[in-house]
């Protein structure tokens, strides 16, 4: 297609927290130093920045890309930000990607952020304005609904119960117990704490959610031919893919997004993958709640539709599986700050595919790995396929 | 073009608010730089020797190479009128009887936007030198307004 | 995580550290006071709540029944053919009940949001609303409900001028 090879080489993180001491510019400094320091570069050898960060209302400051930029290294850079709800850390990547690709720059910054914090009494109430102003606002709605409704729809379609669903809450809860800046990691959860959690908006219970987090994730692109120079295990992005829906959510077949699976049909024939199941290793799709992360392999094509509960049930997605899902522990285990979530994901497919993951290493020498995102209102999913 | 005509009992508008209260913490610098001001009266500045750059409000990082800065200074509360400007419209747009003087003070390779007192607007030009006015001790929070505001120094 | 990286920045506070003025904060509101325009569709849908009537849109190329209307079909972008007058029942798509508010207050009551499949639309074409009049644990995917009007002086062409659905006895 005439694009040129990206390869991810170094990536760093900040512990998701609560509540961060540090101000939004200092959370971005934390991650995009890290990642320069993991790759052994300086800003200097960065040409372009790329942003991603959701609502400003969070942090509280209008522009809020610009705002961060000198945190992000944006200093006199070509700066670009993007911002598609929690598919923002995906797509960040992506946007840098294609800087890269396209022949206009060699090497790319790319950071993500979020201190939910901020927003007082509590980040939730944000989310408020996610709801058409006029037609739904005045009904007092909130953001637990949308997920409640679509879980429920799930759930009856295809007869799927919670206790299936709650596996994946346990699951990415005990492989959080294994990443060092993980905020609900428990290593000795069990369905029955999921299921005994209080009832929020039936079906969702308070163990089925992730948690309102700060934090940054910034990783470092760089085309082929720095790449080989700067590391002998680079990770190449093989195939990017990104939709959106409809706005008009309440006019959709909720039980399936079919948005994601376009953004992976997308990414798949980039890659040159026709049979996902089997050349697809790792899987780190976006699981905000536990119901998502099955919602969301079913889109991504790696399960039969209202198939992916009975994979969670035969192990085949726990780490030592033949198909690991979430082997970061997933926003449910490390923590939901919106837009760095996804950019985690990037990391943790970054560190896994180098055999660099400590006690998270999936065994057996994974090869490739795909990363999704989703966000806005159940609208827009991203995805990265990256490989080795 | 559309189809579709407007209802004439449309009604004309929806009306409503966006709810947004936030609370933001100082940071790594920004606690050092207000408690500075807070307890000792001081205004700091952080220095990139790399870059050879005087940050001012003290920062915990450059943002021209993205190293940690280490080395803080006292700048001193004396700076120059980099430029300045009379307000006579308030945030909502009504009008104000006394414009605000509100000016950009340089100190170190930064400085702080903050309001002048003790001085009438006629009288203010840029290059005009300036020095801080802090509340008394007991009275401050560790907060830029701790400077009540820059009054014109003698040099 | 690499072996070789030991630390990970962040630094954690607590609510305690805020009250106890541990670190320093300020707090601001932002006074966002908005008016927003109906426009043609959504307008005229205001006006039809303001009757009793649940107005949908015809696309003639899709050939689907959307609700609420808009004046383009968003799958085929033409124009939106015509409006249809829909009913104001249907049936529930799907429900939850809800035990927190939007702030994040608990309440003992549960609210029942729900998404309304209206009849008149096409399939899996509905409307947010709530459900009123129900005991939540009879409340299913499926069920046919009907909306409860305000009375017609008290409508001001709003979504709230129905009040909530009710489930719809079955003859």
């Amino acid at each position: 297609m005439g694009m040129r090879k990206v390869a991810v080489i170094g990536a760093g993180m900040t512990r998701f927290v609560r509540r961060a001491q540090e101000t939004g510019k200092e959370l971005s400094w934390e991650a995009a130093r890290m990642a320069l320091e993991s790759c052994e570069l300086t800003l200097d050898d960065i040409e372009a920045v790329c942003m991603g960060t959701a609502p400003d209302a969070f942090d509280g400051v209008h522009m809020k890309a610009e705002y961060l930029s000198d945190g992000a290294g944006g200093w006199r850079k070509p700066y670009m930000r993007s911002y598609v709800g929690g598919g923002t850390g995906v797509f960040a990547p992506i946007q840098g990607w294609y800087h890269v690709a396209s022949g206009l720059f060699d090497t790319c910054l790319v950071v993500c952020e979020e201190k939910m914090s901020s927003y007082t009494p509590h980040a939730q109430a944000a989310f408020l304005t996610i709801f058409d102003h006029t037609t739904e606002r005045p009904l007092e709605p909130n953001l637990l609904w949308i997920f409640a409704l679509e879980m429920n729809r799930y759930m009856q379609t295809y007869g799927i119960s919670k206790a299936d669903i709650a596996r994946v809450s346990v699951k990415n809860k005990r492989n959080a117990a294994d990443h060092p800046c993980a905020l609900l990691g428990e290593r000795d959860i069990t369905v029955e704490d999921v299921l005994n959690s209080e009832v929020l908006a039936w079906p969702v219970q308070r163990l089925d959610v992730s948690p309102v987090s700060d934090g940054a994730v910034a990783v470092v692109l760089a085309a082929e031919h720095v790449a080989k120079r700067n590391t002998d295990r680079p990770v190449w992005i093989e195939g990017v893919g990104w939709c959106l829906d409809t706005a008009h959510w309440t006019n959709r077949d909720l039980a399936y997004p079919r948005y994601v699976e376009y953004a992976a049909r997308m990414a798949y024939e980039m890659a040159g993958i026709k049979e996902p199941r089997k050349e697809i290793h790792i899987v780190e799709p976006y699981d905000p709640f536990d119901y998502k992360e099955l919602h969301h392999l079913e889109g991504l094509l790696l399960a039969e539709r209202g198939g992916a509960p009975q994979l969670v049930a035969d192990g085949v997605t726990e780490r030592n599986g033949a198909m690991p899902v979430c082997p970061s522990g997933g926003l449910l285990g490390v923590g939901n700050p919106i837009a760095a979530a996804g950019l985690m994901k990037i990391a943790e497919l970054f560190w896994q595919l180098r055999g660099e993951a400590g006690a998270r290493q999936v065994p057996g020498q994974p090869r490739r790995g795909l990363a999704q995102a989703w966000g806005d209102l159940m609208q827009v999913g991203s995805v990265v396929i990256m490989g080795r | 073009m559309t189809l579709l005509e407007r209802d004439p009992n449309a009604p004309a508008a929806w009306l409503g608010e966006l709810p947004l209260a936030s609370r933001y913490t100082a940071g790594l610098a920004g606690e050092r730089f207000l408690r500075a001001i807070k307890d000792e009266g001081r205004i700091y500045g952080a220095r990139c020797d790399r870059c050879g750059v005087t940050y001012v409000p003290a920062v915990a990082f450059c943002e021209r190479c993205l190293n940690a800065i280490e080395e803080w200074m006292d700048v001193g509360i004396r700076g120059e009128v980099y430029t300045f400007t009379l307000l006579y419209q308030d945030l909502d747009g009504n009008r104000l009887e006394q414009p605000e003087l509100v000016a950009f003070v340089r100190l170190g390779d930064g400085g702080l936007v903050h309001r002048l007192g003790e001085v009438q607007a006629g009288e203010v030009a840029i290059g005009m030198p300036v020095e801080a006015v802090f509340r008394p001790a007991g009275e401050r929070v560790g907060s830029i307004l701790d400077i009540v505001y820059f009054r014109p120094s003698c040099g | 995580m690499t072996a070789k990286i030991l630390h990970f920045p962040g630094v954690s506070l607590s609510e305690a550290d805020f009250e106890q003025g541990r670190v320093l904060f300020n707090q601001d509101r932002l006074h966002g006071d908005f008016a927003w325009d109906t426009g043609i569709a959504i307008g005229s849908y205001l006006a039809a709540l303001r009757r009793g009537v649940i107005l949908g849109a015809r696309c003639r190329r899709c050939r689907r029944v959307v609700v609420p209307p808009r004046v383009v079909c968003e799958w085929c972008y033409r124009p939106m053919s015509e409006y249809v007058p829909l009913q104001d029942s249907g049936k529930v798509n799907t429900f939850s009940l809800c035990y927190v508010t939007w702030d994040v207050q608990r309440i003992s009551e549960p609210e029942i949001p729900a998404v309304i499949e209206i009849d008149g639309a096409s399939p899996l074409h509905g409307i947010l609303h709530r459900l009123g009049e129900v005991d939540p644990q009879q409340v299913h995917i499926g069920m046919r409900v009907k909306a409860v009007w305000k009375p017609p002086a008290d409508r001001q062409g709003a979504i709230t001028d129905i009040l909530y659905f009710k489930p719809v006895v079955e003859v």
